[in-house]
């Protein structure tokens, strides 16, 4: 760089760069376009709706943002949930998703662009796609050069992966963390390869927007201090480690802590025990080295041992207290999810809860062609290119890639994380691969052109010397003259052959053929046309589904089913403001946010004994179910039933996850007594206790209305109990495609007839059965 | 054995002494600031073990700028020291700036630890005395 800064402005290769440098600018530009373009299938499908389940929850926080200001967020609590908990929206959000869009929305507002906050909601996600794709762009320019950069960004702006999580309407946390996740990284590499403070100060900022917007930060904590112990064993340890290190754990622990959903974990749990002890080792590190520069080495080794045998003893001290320390508490300091990661079947064994959620399954082999496509084969590629010269940087990208590989096969939701390394790793190979390409064909077609060029050289020497041999002593002086210069010339030109000869040499051996180079350009290029088109079709068919709104192509045209709408417009239309709504922990969200409905469960899941509360009111006969509804001022029940259009996530498919969560915390619900053959059955060959439970009767109630024969679509056979009455609830709403179906609970009786009686016959049975596991609610 | 090794650890304190009184004034000073800052976080510590931790915000915040500044100024040295090749041309003043960017965040982020709880008298740890 500083040679193209001392040559003059109109030389050629100053005017290389300044075409370089705006042709780069450009297509960074087009990459963010294409970036915020691919996203918008959804919009134009369907509509500009928010998708999914967690988005509603966030734009709920970000409406309320809008509307009462920062101070109220902070301090919110949110009566409208987990009835009668509540929960403490400041304490318990991760707050950078919706600060964001709220200071989008504020700022667009402020300058007369009255943007609703649904449209800055839904279309947050696209817009930080491209800034994330400008932050790839930048992060791989410190790896490998501007040319692996463009390549990287053109990868990530298309990437499936991370389509599927920052579509237009998807407005969840990773839409704006995963741009915090490359940025950070960025300044992270750049402080190393310039060992600026500056760029350790803006690391630390980033660093907080990365806490502040998801819980994978705990991700970089993690990954930074294994870099730093890397470069140390590998005998890499420099000055600008330290400085993009140190500072950065001391600011980064101080920012992490201010963030209230953080709070004191930041130094209290085991993920973030790994960045001080790296800490400690840098510091040890830098101490070693620094000795080691003042002193002899025969002092220096003197002071090894000295200190060696002293330390030793220190050490294991400090080692038996840490070790102590953190053995006392039950999980070793780890938090739930942590522990699932690190092992993959903790989930299963002790909190189902984690087990359910369909994104913390370990990912299929073929989701991952499905979701990084062609950079799976590109990747090995890169890491190679990575090793060529390796330096600070690539060992950094090099781990990257291997801890996400790694955790992305544990959790399908990480594959997230991949995409970024993958892309990066891709980018890097393609810009490799291009350089010999290109390289060759330029050298091939070079070295043609100077051989004629050197023919004619030689054809014009030899008419000189006849010219100049024929002439008079002018002649001769200049003859003389144009020999020795000749001579000089000749002189010049062997020990300019000869080391061209040698760079020639050298090049052949890199240089391939010409028809070969330019096959394999066109190949890569054509690969490189297949992974647009499965990128464009992922982003088209498989992830831009609001889920909210349903649809599907039959004989007859198009059909759209938007039966959730309909039956929380109902719920919003019919019901009183503070009645409370009981269903499954999936549809909390959406229920407080578009029904405007006070809910028992959401999908915060925070407590597990609410939920198993809800599940075992499921899965309970009528009157027990009646029974813990009540108790929790319960006015409606909310079912999801896809029998009638064959839609498969509805709450029978869903029942298993509530029959174990229940079980798990009341023995009573026994799993065994829904299983026939170690199967969920509903048809007539199912248990008695499944037939009657309140689940089973809640979605088939009136069901054999609609085909005479009963004949569940998802389930494929005809469902066992057709003709029932329900006793203590009554039906009140069913969407039009049957898939929403909403029950109020009945007012109890006045006045039983022989009630007495029955009392009698209670306490008369109570004293003999003291042996069988009570139902706490009877 | 236990005579050599005595000897050689006079040597090697007396090498030590002599090699660090070799490096310029203000490093030296830099390192006084250091041992300072470090030596001020540890008395916290010792504070903290002796009182409670009560208000933990204010411990943390104490013992984490205190360690800060330390950093900082180890990184200031490190980007001074004219025997670092890596860093050349930067000079006291230009490495200054950086710093002070750095130490202006961590001051921001400081008194905003300190003032969750209200406490102002985080760095002065005696008077810690009042809620």
């Amino acid at each position: 760089m500083a040679a193209v800064e001392s040559l003059p402005p109109g030389t050629p290769s100053a005017m290389r760069n300044a075409f370089g440098t705006v042709l780069s600018a450009l297509i960074l530009v087009l990459i963010g376009v294409l970036a915020f373009s691919i996203r918008l299938f959804s919009v134009i499908k369907y509509e500009s709706v928010i998708h999914e389940f967690d988005p509603y929850f966030n734009y709920r926080v970000t409406q309320f943002l809008s509307k009462n200001g920062i101070y109220e967020f902070w301090n919110w609590f949110d009566d409208r949930t987990w009835y009668p908990l509540g929960r403490v929206i400041g304490g318990t959000v991760y707050p950078g998703l919706t600060l964001t869009a709220g200071t989008i929305w504020w700022v667009l507002n402020s300058i007369n662009i009255p943007l609703s906050v649904e449209t800055v909601c839904v279309f947050t996600a696209p817009v930080f796609s491209a800034f994330a794709s400008w932050a790839t762009y930048l992060l791989t320019k410190e790896v490998k050069g501007s040319g692996a950069g463009l390549a990287a960004a053109a990868l990530l702006a298309m990437v499936p992966s991370y389509i599927s999580r920052s579509v237009a309407g998807s407005y969840d946390n990773e839409a704006v963390a995963i741009f915090a996740l490359i940025f950070t990284f960025y300044l992270y590499i750049k402080t190393l390869n310039t060992g600026s403070l500056f760029y350790a100060t803006l690391n630390a900022i980033a660093y907080f927007y990365m806490v502040c917007s998801w819980g994978g930060y705990t991700f970089i904590i993690n990954l930074i201090p294994m870099h730093v112990l890397l470069c140390i064993v590998t005998g890499r340890y420099s000055p600008r480690l330290y400085i993009a290190y140190a500072p950065l754990v001391v600011l980064g622990t101080l920012l992490a802590a201010l963030v209230p959903v953080v709070g004191f974990n930041a130094v209290l749990t085991s993920e973030h025990f790994a960045s001080f002890l790296v800490f400690i080792i840098i510091h040890v590190v830098a101490l070693v080295y620094y000795i080691k520069g003042i002193l002899t080495p025969k002092m220096f080794k003197v002071a090894v041992t000295l200190v060696v045998s002293i330390g030793l003893v220190v050490c294991l001290i400090v080692v038996a207290v840490l070790v102590a320390l953190v053995a006392s508490s039950p999980t070793g300091g780890w938090s739930g999810r942590s522990l699932s990661l690190l092992d993959p079947t903790y989930a299963s064994k002790y909190i189902p809860i984690i087990a359910s959620v369909s994104e913390h399954q370990p990912p299929t082999w073929p989701s991952y062609f499905m979701d990084i496509n062609v950079l799976a084969f590109l990747v090995p590629a890169g890491i190679i290119a990575c090793f060529s010269p390796l330096s600070d940087a690539s060992s950094f990208v090099v781990l990257y890639i291997v801890m996400s590989v790694y955790f992305s096969g544990v959790m399908v939701r990480l594959m997230l994380v991949l995409a970024p390394a993958a892309c990066i790793m891709s980018g890097i190979a393609l810009s490799q691969a291009f350089d010999v390409f290109t390289g060759s064909i330029k050298y091939q077609l070079s070295s043609k052109s100077k051989d004629n060029a050197e023919d004619n050289t030689s054809t014009k020497n030899a008419p000189k010397d006849d010219a100049s041999s024929g002439k008079t002593d002018k002649g001769e002086e200049v003859s003389k003259e144009r020999s020795s210069k000749k001579g000089k010339k000749k002189e010049r030109e062997p020990a300019e052959k000869l080391s061209v000869k040698s760079k020639i040499v050298k090049k052949k051996a890199l240089v391939l053929p010409l028809e070969a180079s330019i096959v394999a350009l066109l190949l890569l290029i054509m690969l490189g046309a297949f992974y647009v088109i499965h990128c464009v079709w992922a982003a088209a068919e498989a992830y831009s589904a609001p889920s909210i709104v349903l649809t599907s192509q039959s004989h007859d045209g198009l059909h759209v089913f938007d039966d959730f709408r309909e039956s929380y417009a109902w719920l919003s239309h019919n019901t009183d403001v503070d009645d409370k709504v009981a269903s499954w922990w999936d549809y909390g969200y959406q229920t407080t946010a578009m029904a405007n409905r006070t809910v028992i469960v959401d999908n915060n899941t925070w407590n597990n004994t609410h939920i198993a509360t809800v599940g075992t009111a499921m899965s309970s006969p009528e009157k027990a179910a009646w029974e813990i509804f009540n108790s929790l001022d319960v006015k409606y029940v909310l079912v999801v039933f896809g029998g009638v259009i064959g839609y498969p996530s509805d709450d029978i498919n869903k029942f298993l996850w509530m029959v174990r969560i229940g079980g798990g915390e009341f023995p009573h619900i026994k799993e065994a007594d829904y299983l026939r053959d170690g199967q969920y059955r509903i048809d007539s060959e199912a248990t008695p206790t499944m037939l009657n439970c309140l689940m089973y009767k809640l979605c088939y109630y009136r069901f054999v209305e609609t085909d005479g024969k009963g004949y569940d679509r998802v389930r494929r056979t005809e469902i066992g109990k057709k003709y029932f009455k329900l006793t203590h609830f009554e039906e009140v709403f069913t969407s039009h495609h049957w898939m929403v179906r909403i029950y109020k609970l009945k007012p109890q009786k006045n006045r039983i007839r022989g009630r007495v009686k029955k009392l009698k016959q209670k306490t008369s049975s109570g004293v003999s059965s003291k042996s069988v596991k009570k139902n706490p609610w009877m | 054995m236990v005579k050599s090794t005595s000897k050689d650890a006079q040597d090697l304190f007396r090498s030590l002494h002599s090699a660090y009184s070799a490096t310029p004034t203000n490093l030296k000073i830099i390192d006084m600031y250091v041992v300072f800052a470090v030596f001020t976080a540890l008395i916290q510590v010792a504070y903290m073990a002796l009182v409670g931790s009560f208000p933990f915000n204010s411990f943390l915040s104490g013992v984490l700028s205190c360690v800060g500044t330390a950093v900082l100024a180890v990184c200031l040295r490190i980007q001074v020291n004219k025997e670092n090749k890596e860093f050349k041309g930067l000079g006291f003043a230009g490495e200054f700036d950086s710093r002070q960017y750095a130490l202006v965040l961590l001051g921001l982020v400081h008194r905003d630890c300190e003032l969750g709880m209200g406490i102002n008298w985080s760095l002065f740890p005696t008077a810690n005395t009042i809620n």
